[in-house]
């Protein structure tokens, strides 16, 4: 037991850190869960419209794909909420995962656990801390978010079940978090672990989900966001589904604390190899040194981007495989024919890729920041480097690891729906078009960051929530019947609709000017502050 | 003489905090300047004040005979910085760390680097996330001081390197004296400031309280003299500038104002001297002066 010593004060400690955070959170999730109930039962009052509605969704493969499939076409539980059962699975996980390695890895890295070490702690004491405030929160945020759904009239079982959905989702990814925060020294490394484990659980189920014959279901089966999926809320409320979670999440702690005890504190699996002892002729430029920085994130996130756009495109082709039955046939004349819904599908396609760069985009900003509070900026800036030289070496790299990345997913869109329709001379064009329409938005975004940096330095993360703000009125805008003045709001919204949608000149402008407004305004201001 | 350093009446708050209280600093071209003071005491903020990293509320600097907030780029390509914490990136060797900063400078000499990476004993081919904090402090300092620049700045440069480092540092700044350049040294290490600076400016709670030579400094303190005479004294206590005094039949301890020692020795001498001590004031007695002071105001 004494390698458990601690615990306790260590849990503490952890809440008292996160005493804004985890409350926030919960309040979020139970919200977007409620509201969105809300708004469903008020937008479909029988049972025929919400058939509809359900079978609608069911025949579109852009929707399967991206949310999953509804089971019980006349459930109303099911139609609230699909929107936010793999999708909200998703973010619980990566909300549970990022508790984890918050408490582990980076507190490691930073030192601060080798203080806490050195007092009476056990060995697994901190990831059992940081296991018990990351699975608590996901259980406290399931269990409020069932009551909410109860409590707006919904079926009990039902609604315990998709608490069970999101809870699920949570622990598997805090047992990610647990094991991924012991393989390297970095806790930037170990979130970008998770977040690959993440992306390609999404993938998987989207693969399984959307298959048209049924051939391919299995492969849901393999991804922890899956297994959450198959609990089937309101639509058999399958609670024995839960166990497969824990088994996972029981093996990967297990695999975590057989890691511990073989590590030493500080240290990761990879040994860090010795590097050059000079640097090399090309490294003496601010921008060069940003390059160093950012690559190896932007090579990772490239490579997802390539195998998203190529699933995105593969997907694409299969769009009349959806067309099963006669009333999907007709509704699919009705939306303008195969075509019309392939570049339907592709269209919103695009859209997701383009939110999911600018998350990159943000975060590459954010680096001016660590940069600058790690105080690593400061001897830069002591330099023959000016600070305009400094902060655009870095906003370049956001801006056009943006660009690289969307025009990557587009690329590998067009060339695997180009190489099934048998046009690829034809697809590829059109989705390299599709994919540079979206950075506009993508860089006003980027250019938030980089505005809030030089204006209030201390407020830079709340780019995050500005940015989910943003992605919360493109999901939820139309079904809250919130005002077109706060819907436009959202840069996403102006971005046209390729391909298949009509190309405007304006939009794309006014976003650019925008943009450009801010990282001016960010410059100016970042001039004239102190650093520090 | 030029000055390569004016600081004058300078203030900078942080909200409430005034850090900078009318500050006034020269540091003449060609001198190892010390920088002296306790925790807190605004060393940090001044230097990052002539890096033009933070900008002064009030009062006028001139760094290099330029404006360091509005020149900075240029200005900085004449000198070297050392922060008091450095922090590398941890995916950069600290070779790479020391080529980048010394190229962004305008160049280093690679002889002299090195030379410096062998007498600091500093391994070039290890990452930044895995060097101590002596040897982080190490990286910046072969960046600095193999960079061919008119002046120095090094904020502790010390802290975090073991005394053998510390000895290795002192010879490296005897060098740069001999080459004339400009040393700006902020410490709190009183024995180091001692032996390298040829002046001294202490700084207390945001203002410089003492500047001068070591011997200029030392015309304010005290000598302390303990002597073995023939007989018993008579004068001595009645002389001016004679504190603490203590016999015990022929045995005298007192402390002696140093402007006043030619007199005390004179009175000594007529009692006939068997044996003499007499220690010189330390930087150490000046600056429990300055904080003893210090802690009378607080209480």
């Amino acid at each position: 037991m004494s390698d458990f010593v601690g615990t306790g004060t260590l849990v503490r400690l952890a809440l008292r850190r996160d005493r804004v955070l985890i409350p926030t959170w919960i309040a979020v999730f139970v919200v977007m869960a409620a509201g969105s109930a809300q708004a469903t039962m008020d937008l479909y009052t029988d049972v025929a419209s919400r058939v509809e509605a359900a079978r609608t969704t069911n025949a579109s493969p852009a929707l399967v794909s991206l949310y999953g499939r509804i089971f019980d076409e006349t459930s109303l539980g099911e139609l609230s909420l699909f929107k936010l059962t793999a999708f909200g699975a998703a973010l619980v996980g990566l909300l549970a995962s990022i508790l984890v390695v918050r408490h582990t890895r980076a507190e490691e890295e930073s030192g601060r656990l080798e203080l806490l070490s050195a007092g009476v702690l056990g060995r697994y004491a901190a990831l059992t801390a940081a296991l018990l405030v990351s699975t608590g929160t996901v259980v406290v945020l399931g269990l409020l978010t069932a009551l909410a759904l109860i409590g707006l009239g919904l079926p009990a079982a039902g609604s315990f079940a998709f608490g069970l959905i999101w809870i699920t989702a949570g622990l598997s990814f805090a047992g990610v978090g647990a094991l991924v925060a012991q393989l390297t020294e970095g806790a930037r490394t170990a979130n970008g672990f998770t977040a690959i484990v993440l992306g390609v659980s999404y993938v998987l189920r989207a693969i399984g989900d959307s298959s048209s014959d049924g051939k391919s279901e299995w492969v849901s089966w393999l991804s922890p966001i899956g297994w959450s999926q198959q609990i089937r809320a309101f639509a058999g409320d399958r609670y024995v589904v839960v166990l497969l979670p824990l088994a996972f999440l029981a093996l990967l702690v297990t695999g975590a604390l057989a890691l511990i005890r073989r590590r030493d504190v500080g240290a990761g699996l990879v040994r860090p190899r010795p590097g050059p002892a000079v640097g090399a002729p090309s490294l003496r430029s601010p921008l060069a040194l940003a390059w160093r920085l950012h690559r190896g994130s932007l090579y990772g996130w490239g490579f997802a981007f390539l195998l998203l756009g190529l699933l995105v495109g593969n997907i694409a082709s299969n769009v009349d495989g959806f067309v099963t039955s006669d009333s999907a046939r007709e509704m699919v004349q009705k939306l303008g024919g195969v075509q019309a819904i392939t570049d339907a599908f592709l269209s919103t396609e695009m859209g997701m890729v383009g939110l999911l760069a600018s998350a990159y985009g943000i975060q590459a900003a954010l680096r001016l920041r660590s940069e600058e509070t790690a105080l690593r900026a400061e001897p830069l800036l002591a330099t023959g480097v000016t600070r305009t030289r400094w902060l655009a070496s870095h906003v370049l790299m956001a801006l056009l690891g943006t660009g690289a990345l969307i025009m990557i997913a587009g690329l590998g869109s067009g060339l695997s729906s180009g190489a099934s329709l048998g046009n690829v001379g034809h697809q590829v064009p059109r989705m390299l078009a599709a994919a540079a329409v979206q950075l506009p938005a993508i860089w006003l975004v980027t250019a938030l960051v980089v505005a809030l940096f030089g204006l209030a330095p201390k407020l830079v993360t709340a780019s995050w929530a500005l940015y989910g703000l943003f992605l919360l009125i493109g999901q939820f805008g139309a079904l809250f019947n919130l005002p077109q003045a706060v819907i436009n709001l959202s840069p996403y919204g102006h971005t046209p609709r390729l391909p298949g949608g009509t190309f405007t000149l304006t939009p794309v402008l006014a976003l650019t000017a925008i943009a450009a407004a801010l990282l001016a305004a960010g410059l100016t201001t970042f001039r004239r502050r102190d650093i520090g | 003489m030029t000055s390569a350093i004016v600081v004058s009446g300078l203030h900078k708050s942080y909200g409430a905090t005034h850090a900078l209280d009318g500050l006034d600093l020269e540091v003449t071209t060609g001198e190892v300047h010390g920088f002296l003071g306790p925790n807190g005491a605004g060393k940090s903020t001044t230097i990052r004040v002539l890096l033009g990293l933070l900008r002064g509320d009030e009062g006028d600097v001139s760094l290099l005979g330029g404006d360091p907030w509005r020149d900075a780029a240029q200005l900085h390509r004449r000198l070297a910085y050392v922060p008091g914490d450095v922090n590398l990136w941890p995916n950069l060797t600290g070779g790479e760390v020391i080529d980048l900063l010394g190229r962004l400078r305008g160049g280093l000499d690679p002889k002299k680097r090195d030379d410096l990476l062998r007498r600091f004993d500093l391994d070039p081919t290890k990452k930044g996330r895995t060097y101590s904090k002596g040897n982080r402090q190490k990286v910046a300092l072969v960046a600095a001081l193999a960079s061919d620049v008119e002046l120095l700045i090094l904020d502790e440069p010390t802290s975090g390197l073991d005394p053998l480092m510390e000895e290795v540092f002192r010879q490296c700044i005897e060098e740069e004296r001999q080459r004339d350049r400009t040393v700006l040294l902020s410490s709190h290490i009183l024995s180091e400031v001692e032996a390298l600076c040829d002046r001294i400016s202490i700084i207390r709670r945001g203002k410089v309280v003492e500047t001068g030579t070591m011997s200029d400094l030392r015309h304010l303190t005290r000598t302390s003299i303990q002597a073995e005479l023939s007989a018993a004294p008579n004068g001595l206590a009645s002389l001016p500038g004679v504190h603490s005094l203590d016999v015990e039949g022929n045995r005298v301890h007192c402390e002696v104002d140093t402007a006043q020692l030619d007199a005390v020795m004179r009175e000594l001498a007529a009692s006939g001297i068997k044996s003499l001590v007499a220690q010189p004031p330390t930087l150490e007695e000046l600056f429990l002066r300055h904080y003893e002071d210090d802690s009378v105001a607080a209480s």
